[in-house]
């Protein structure tokens, strides 16, 4: 990956765009989307369409579209409940090329025992960011007899991954080595009823791990603006990153790549 | 493979047919009794510690487990889940939910306030959102984040753990 000009060079790794970024102080992840959110500065981060496919070529040509325009590619975890490559697959494939991804867990096809041992996995082969979902349900997806697993939801699977990273233990207690340094996001919808629940919900994220999070497709800017006043209110927007989603129109399919990009509004004081 | 699964939920609907809440709306709606009525309850059953300890616990917890499993079964229909946390979800219980959840709704709720996987259901953390804002202490209790479940503890008698756990801190205190 070629290092566009308007990417801070203090953010890609010269001697090797694989490895990790050297860590700083009061960071959790040695990533760059940590870094940007944290200088205050705006965090641009866009989706990536998992491929139906065994090629990694397939994963690659899908990022080479984002490359020098994001600080972060998500990376879906069967997303719609639809069968796609893993996410962790996605991920080490794009850490490899010196990609950014954020890895998506969700809640719905993992018990607490593969979670865990993905998160551990993932964070080895250079995930610095994780997402923390708690996936749609499987009748959405294209095998609605699979038997949906939910042994965690996303609150419990953040409080985890936070207590692996922090206390570099396992949810059983048991003692993790070498913990996986990650920095720790969320999702919000907050144009879902119960409406007034919505921002407690993310103070309740924001309790359990959350570092950033990131919102569903914002079409209804009134409704988000209602919820950005109580969020900041409640002073949370001092507490995590808040990345607002839009979706680009689109008048034909695209070929590949781009399902849905997040800006972030940098609300934090610096 | 669009016209097959046409069929399937038309078979679930039929099979299924329409599945009434009646009895778990009203509870919610009297979420605030019922929080009185539990504090009572489970003093009641502390009080009748000794008695169980003389019994046995272990021997108790058959009997107690059907007993719960029909009370709360017709009130909240009740799972079993063994961890049970209505007083944190507003009376409304959360392992109804179809994706378990315990600690808020997802971001699935349809407009309506129904379920994305049950649509005809009322989505069980909008309930409990409503019951908690009946309760005396329901809104705040609904922030505590909620441990995942022990599912080794499917099946057995929350009431009995409760009140086996008041017991042995209200012993140690004494000590």
């Amino acid at each position: 990956m070629s290092a566009p000009a308007d990417i801070n060079p203090h953010d890609i790794n010269v001697n090797d765009v694989s490895a990790p970024l050297d860590p700083l102080p009061g960071h959790s992840s040695r990533g760059r989307l940590e870094r940007v959110l944290r200088r205050g500065e705006f965090a641009v981060t866009a989706e990536l369409n998992p491929p139906d496919s065994a090629d990694p070529n397939e994963v690659y040509e899908r990022a080479a579209i984002f490359d020098g325009w994001v600080d972060g590619i998500n990376a879906v975890d069967a997303s719609g409940a639809n069968c796609h490559m893993a996410s962790t697959a996605i991920c080490a494939l794009l850490t490899r090329m010196g990609y950014a991804p954020i890895l998506q867990i969700s809640c719905r096809d993992r018990n607490r025992i593969a979670i865990q041992g993905d998160i551990l996995g993932a964070s080895a082969m250079g995930v610095q960011n994780i997402l923390c979902l708690t996936g749609d349900g499987v009748q959405a997806g294209d095998q609605p007899g699979a038997k949906p697993v939910f042994d965690l939801d996303c609150m419990s699977l953040l409080e985890t991954a936070r207590t692996m990273r922090d206390e570099s233990k396992f949810l059983s207690g048991r003692k993790i080595t070498y913990p996986p340094n990650v920095f720790l996001g969320a999702a919000i919808n907050p144009f879902a009823p119960p409406y007034d629940f919505r921002p407690l919900r993310l103070k309740k994220k924001i309790e359990a791990g959350a570092q950033f999070v990131q919102s569903q497709y914002c079409y209804d800017v009134p409704m988000f603006r209602a919820y950005m006043n109580r969020v900041v209110d409640m002073g949370l927007h001092e507490k995590c990153y808040i990345l607002p989603a839009l979706a680009y129109l689109r008048r034909r399919k695209p070929r590949v790549g781009c399902a849905r990009t997040y800006r972030a509004c940098i609300f934090l004081t610096a | 493979m669009q016209n097959g699964e046409t069929q399937t939920s038309k078979l679930n609907s039929t099979v299924r047919g329409k599945r009434q809440f009646t009895i778990r709306l009203w509870v919610i709606r009297n979420a605030r009794f019922f929080e009185w009525f539990y504090e009572k309850f489970a003093s009641v059953f502390l009080f009748l510690h000794p008695v169980w300890k003389a019994v046995g616990y272990q021997r108790v917890e058959k009997p107690m487990a059907f007993v719960e499993r029909q009370v709360k079964g017709l009130l909240f229909d009740c799972q079993m889940c063994g961890s049970c946390a209505l007083s944190s979800t507003g009376m409304s219980c959360s392992m109804n939910c179809p994706k378990q959840l315990r600690n808020g709704p997802c971001g699935g709720v349809r407009a309506n306030g129904n379920c994305e996987v049950e649509p005809d259901m009322p989505c069980v953390w909008v309930k409990a959102w409503e019951g908690a804002s009946r309760m005396s202490r329901g809104q705040i209790k609904m922030m505590d984040v909620q441990k995942p479940v022990d599912q080794s503890l499917r099946n057995t008698s929350s009431w009995l753990r409760v009140t086996a756990k008041a017991a042995k801190e209200s012993e140690g205190a004494n000590l």
